[in-house]
């Protein structure tokens, strides 16, 4: 691994004026309605500030006019690149909150999809990260290899994106009939896969100079700010929500948690490679040793969570993503919270751009992983 | 102002860049898609091209799809399943469907009666996030969310739908292969 020193100086590199310039929402780079406004000098990054907030819906506070069960479809619209992981926060915060017991075999399930759902969210990750930077091969083949997962949810869900997974309790429907096969032959397919987009990238001096370096934050300014998931562990920082507090089948599975050395963006690409490893591994020992069963607890028709308060978490994609739900024992909750990763992730933007080039913003936030949908709620 | 210095290369990967292998390795796996594409028999089956070609050819869409609404008719009877009964339209989280009922007299068993059946049924598809709740929540299976996928219209009126558009169907324009 490569060993990045950090250098400071005082001077400017060009004795210009200061020049400030938006950068979005309508640029194709910040991944959405993002507005960076950049202070520059020359080409160097020397402040920004995020404008946020062009897609605010309003969905904490929608879902307090809403039952426990119409909740869950709006979920799928935080981060709509992994609604799958979305919508299990929300089931298991109000399943653990009435104290249901979940069947074997959905946990099993929900596992395996999640663990789909969070490889399909690193394949666009890379797809559109690539892109940005330059390498407009990759974004075609991780999208043919995101079609196949699309296609599983299509199948098991009714739907490819927003797939409205999981219902309070259990699943919609038990796996559809050739779900395993079709699984199988998904995880034997990306091993392969993921080894060629490592051989066009991971050596390659062109994306080696624009990743290399580039947005650097240690362990512990990571932790400051807050940064969770993918953009924590590349600093180095072994916290995984999947081994701290297992939730789902992952305490009957056996992974590694990858983590890079030098918090730069090269090693947090290096981390979501491996993390999509990892998530194959989960995928094949549950797929193994999926277990036979109904795949829904026994529910209350009227869902009402006991008064009280409770926060529960799971490890997405993007970060932690976790739900705050305050209850009244009526059928809406009297509050919810949403725990973003995105949001979060974005605070470190600033830290991480200043005394970069313009160019390198754009590697930057695409390296934190961001999504629109779920910053701006 | 933090500049990152980037590390000195070994003689071993100056070596590399020098006789560019890391190039030509990425080009490599590049030019056996290339070949593939080129050379497959069919390549659209095989490995070449994952491209769908439509319109021209269909996808082949999920029985489970959640794609436009329908409401079902009684394959014999011809007559709907829907008995009014409103619980789609409690279920939705968007207040997109409108179940407009009427009382009928029916004779049953030599009496008169009045019963409640289905006048007029409005679902407004641009509001709509396919989400299915409605058609769990369907007593009679006769609310269900289809293959059909191309909803778009040339108005926003166009995307409500009323009953006869529901147990229709819409026209889409289909393309020959
Ligand atoms: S699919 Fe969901 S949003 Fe659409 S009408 Fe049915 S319940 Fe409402
Ligand atoms: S739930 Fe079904 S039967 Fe009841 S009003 Fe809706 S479509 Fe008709």
């Amino acid at each position: 691994m490569h060993q990045v020193e950090i250098a400071t100086t005082q001077q400017t590199v060009l004795d210009s004026p200061v020049m400030t310039l938006n950068m979005g929402p309508q640029h194709p780079s910040t991944h959405g309605v993002l507005r960076v406004i950049l202070k520059l000098d020359g080409e160097t990054v020397i402040d920004l500030d995020c404008d946020i907030g062009y897609l605010h819906r309003g969905m904490e506070k929608i879902a307090e006019n809403r039952t426990y069960t119409m909740i869950a479809p709006y979920w799928d619209r935080l981060d709509y690149i992994a609604a799958v992981s979305n919508g299990l926060v929300w089931v298991e915060t109000v399943e653990q909150m009435m104290g249901l017991d979940v069947p074997r075999r959905a946990h099993y399930i929900r596992t395996i999809l999640t663990e789909l759902n969070r490889i399909a969210s690193h394949l666009l990750w890379l797809g559109t990260h690539a892109l940005d930077i330059g390498a407009v091969t990759i974004l075609l083949w991780a999208f043919r290899e995101r079609e196949e997962i699309l296609k599983i949810f299509e199948r098991q869900f009714g739907a490819r994106l927003t797939c409205h997974a999981w219902r309070v309790g259990g699943m919609p429907n038990d796996s559809y009939d050739d779900f395993e096969q079709d699984v199988r032959r998904f995880i034997g397919n990306i091993a392969g896969r993921l080894d060629e987009y490592e051989t066009v990238l991971s050596e390659n001096r062109i994306w080696l100079s624009r990743t290399v370096g580039v947005g650097v934050i240690s362990g512990a300014d990571a932790i400051a700010i807050g940064l969770s998931g993918p953009a924590l562990r590349g600093s180095g920082v072994a916290w995984d929500i999947r081994k701290a507090r297992p939730y789902a089948a992952y305490a009957d599975v056996d992974f590694d948690v990858p983590l890079g050395d030098n918090g730069d963006t090269y090693d947090r690409y290096l981390v979501r490679m491996e993390e999509m490893r990892q998530s194959r591994r989960i995928i094949q020992q549950a797929i193994d040793n999926l277990p036979d069963g109904p795949v829904n607890a026994k529910v209350p028709k009227l869902i009402k969570p006991p008064i009280g308060d409770y926060y529960h978490s799971i490890e997405g994609p993007k970060g932690e993503i976790g739900c705050y739900l305050v209850s009244d024992g009526t059928q809406q909750p009297w509050r919810m919270r949403v725990r973003p990763p995105c949001f979060m992730n974005l605070q470190a933007l600033k830290k991480l751009c200043i005394g970069h080039l313009v160019a390198d913003v754009v590697a930057i936030i695409g390296t934190l992983d961001i999504v629109l949908g779920e910053i701006d709620r | 102002m933090p500049l990152v210095s980037v590390p000195k290369l070994t003689f071993a990967q100056k070596l590399k860049r020098f006789f560019m292998i890391d190039l030509l390795k990425g080009l490599g796996v590049t030019l056996k898609f290339n070949v593939g594409a080129l050379t497959d028999k069919d390549a659209v089956a095989g490995k070449g091209i994952y491209t769908e070609q439509y319109p021209k050819v269909r996808p082949d869409v999920a029985p489970r799809f959640h794609g436009a609404p329908r409401l079902n008719m009684d394959p014999e009877t011809h007559e709907t399943l829907c008995i009014a009964c409103n619980l789609c339209a409690l279920a939705c989280p968007e207040d997109c469907i409108d179940v407009i009922p009427m009382d009928v007299e029916v004779v049953v068993a030599g009496k008169p009666r009045r019963k409640k059946v289905l006048d007029e049924f409005i679902f407004d598809t641009s509001r709509c996030m396919f989400c299915a709740l409605c058609q769990e929540a369907c007593p009679t299976y006769c609310l269900e969310l289809t293959q059909d996928f191309e909803l778009a219209t040339y108005s926003r009126a166009g995307f409500v739908w009323n009953r006869e558009m529901l147990e229709q169907g819409r026209e889409t324009v289909k393309y020959e292969a």
